[in-house]
């Protein structure tokens, strides 16, 4: 028995579970990324072809490295919620949750390793 | 009682969104369905890139291993294309930021933020190419 009502239980909540946080999120998300992005579409694309002494360079730069950092964490976070809001739309019980699941390790899998080669580049 | 229902609820099907079947394409539901399809789409960059990052990272043999595979023919194809969806993505995010004001929700006005978001996206993908 839990001490506390239906209506506490479902208050604030909605059908999500966690009322508007996943929305906010992707709100958040979003204005940080159109603030960085465009900047970071010119800086990569011109580091991309150079050789690996020239790409070490670019990318070791505090700007760009924090720069692309910021893209890879945001970049995926911002990923991953868009994609289990496919997956909430299109899937069901285990499968959904096996899914989402999945796109949370993805997400952090790639941000990791983004951010650890960007260390190794850059101090 | 009340609480033996809440916690079944899960169980109940439910109908999946969003009935593309019997949904008559229109220039709002495409534009609509294009920003999902674009988002998602963009991981197959994003693990390119932070891949090439690693690659860059480790060795002058896995860096050429990288750079060939994102400089090829079928590099430069992802990348540009990613390059369009991630201009999409970003209008129709704009877009969805003034839809969230509750503003432009007429179909008249919905359809031309719509056709900005596509002219829009291959403008600023041909102003990038340029740029880079």
């Amino acid at each position: 028995m839990r001490y506390l009502t239906a209506r506490k239980r479902a208050e604030g909540k909605g059908a999500a579970g966690t009322g508007t946080e996943h929305f906010w999120y992707m709100k958040v998300s979003g204005v940080g990324l159109a603030l960085i992005i465009p900047i970071f579409l010119v800086a990569f694309g011109r580091t991309l072809g150079g050789d690996r002494a020239e790409v070490l360079q670019t990318m070791s730069h505090p700007a760009m490295a924090i720069l692309t950092g910021l893209v890879v964490f945001f970049g995926l976070r911002h990923f991953a919620g868009g994609a289990q809001t496919m997956i909430e739309d299109y899937t069901h019980g285990a499968t959904r949750r096996a899914l989402i699941i999945a796109v949370t390790v993805l997400s952090y899998g790639t941000i990791a390793t983004g951010l650890f080669a960007l260390a190794k580049i850059a101090l | 009682m009340a609480e033996t229902d809440l916690a079944r609820t899960e169980q109940v099907e439910r109908p999946l969104s969003p009935h593309l079947q019997v949904y008559r394409p229109q220039l709002t539901s495409i534009t609509s369905i294009l920003t999902r399809i674009t988002g998602n789409a963009l991981i197959v960059a994003s693990l390119l890139i932070v891949w090439w990052l690693l690659a860059a990272s480790t060795s002058d043999a896995y860096f050429a291993l990288a750079d060939a595979v994102l400089t090829s023919w079928f590099g430069d194809l992802v990348m540009t294309l990613s390059l369009w969806a991630i201009w999409y993505h970003y209008l129709a995010g704009l877009r969805h930021f003034y839809f969230d004001a509750g503003k432009g929700l007429e179909i008249e006005t919905a359809e031309k933020l719509g056709w900005g978001c596509i002219i829009g996206s291959v403008v600023l993908t041909v102003i990038t190419l340029f740029l880079v």
